[in-house]
């Protein structure tokens, strides 16, 4: 590589080259349920483009695919993505002193592996104390711009392999078979079992209804299912409560700002 | 299952979807100073929302069709078993994707 990049972009990039396996396939699936949903080529890249959120992606391709109303394949982008608001306010005291346009840069390339690795070297610098501010996107963006570099050309060959394909490799069912690699990690405990359980209930229950209602409605009961198993289960467990669930300790110490 | 809505509905989504998404991505980073908190109750909310979303979206592409044991043995639904299996082992999409389509083909050739 280039030595004249800086070292942190460099380090970035080679610290992504190990998720790109699981990166690939993702992208892959994402051009060829496109252009099987009947996008044209343009809209499948140009989703990867202007979303650049996979989840997110195939859903709204699967949605089209059904003919879902409009408003419901937005919605359910936006709440598949909603948990970026986690990421956006955990990562943002490192992008605060750069400006307006390079942050918004760097929030454009957000996603859940440039914003992982991200936080751990920078909380790993702040430890050691070596950190200079003004490198601080660099690693971050080695990261996030490899990620988006690699999908757009991943998703550009996906479009070109699944229109050549005959339709008897059902390459379609690649889009369900990735949001079960995505769900079964996010099955952690007894109330993301208990979310996922009466989720999925519920969605088939409410399969013929209008507008994917059994999708939206699966889906907000779900979660106040997982949040009141929660609930209780910390109730059962220690009585009063400790304040919060055990997965708080990603939580940062963050100050000022008031 | 090609969709039926012109390329304007279609860009419509696309765009509408990127600019939702771009507006989560850059919320806090350019609110920071003012707003720097989830709130702990949309915190909280946010945990259980892969679960129960992706769930929902992936349950109706798996429901037999019927309510007879017959039904439950389509190649659709080995595919799916074999799927969580290796999401389950190896919680990776590759062997995730690659276990679930030979199963699917598997069984279309065997049933």
């Amino acid at each position: 590589m280039d030595s004249r990049l800086p070292p942190d972009l460099r380090e970035g990039v080679r610290d992504t080259l190990p998720l790109l396996l699981g990166i690939v396939p993702f992208a892959l699936v994402a051009g060829v349920a496109g252009v099987e949903a009947g996008l044209s080529p343009l809209q499948t890249v140009g989703l990867s483009v202007v979303v650049f959120a996979g989840a997110s992606q195939l859903a709204a391709i699967e949605l089209l695919g059904q003919d879902a109303a409009l408003g419901v394949v937005v919605l359910t982008v936006v709440v598949i993505n909603l948990r970026m608001l986690m990421y956006s306010a955990s990562i943002a005291p490192y992008f605060r002193d750069l400006s307006a346009r390079v942050r918004a840069g760097c929030a454009y390339v957000l996603t859940d592996q440039a914003y992982a690795l991200a936080l751990a070297r920078y909380a790993g610098e702040r430890d050691s104390d070596r950190g200079s501010t003004t490198r601080r996107p660099y690693y971050y963006l080695g990261v996030a711009l490899t990620l988006w570099i690699v999908w757009q050309a991943g998703t550009i060959v996906g479009v070109v392999f699944g229109a050549a394909v005959p339709d008897g490799w059902r390459l379609g069912f690649a889009v369900p078979l990735v949001f079960l690699a995505l769900l079964v990690p996010a099955v952690s405990d007894a109330p993301s079992l208990a979310a996922a359980l009466v989720a999925a209930a519920v969605a088939v229950a409410g399969a013929g209804l209008p507008f994917n209602a059994g999708l939206i409605v699966g889906a907000v009961v779900g979660v106040v299912t997982g949040i009141a198993v929660d609930e209780w289960g910390i109730r059962g467990a220690s009585g009063s409560g400790g304040g919060g669930s055990s997965d708080g300790s990603a939580e940062t110490d963050r100050t000022g700002g008031h | 299952m090609a969709t039926s809505y012109g390329p304007l509905s279609v860009w419509a989504v696309i765009v509408a979807g990127g600019l939702a998404t771009f507006a989560i991505r850059l919320s806090f980073i350019h609110l920071f100073g003012r707003v720097d908190k989830v709130p702990p109750w949309l915190e909280r909310a946010l945990v259980y929302v892969p679960a129960a979303v992706l769930a929902a979206l992936v349950a109706p592409d798996f429901a037999p069709e019927s309510a007879t044991l017959a039904a439950l043995v389509s190649p659709e639904i080995v595919g799916g078993v074999a799927a969580v299996a290796a999401a389950w082992r190896t919680e990776d999409v590759l062997w995730t994707v690659a276990a679930g389509m030979a199963g699917l083909h598997l069984a279309r050739f065997l049933l």
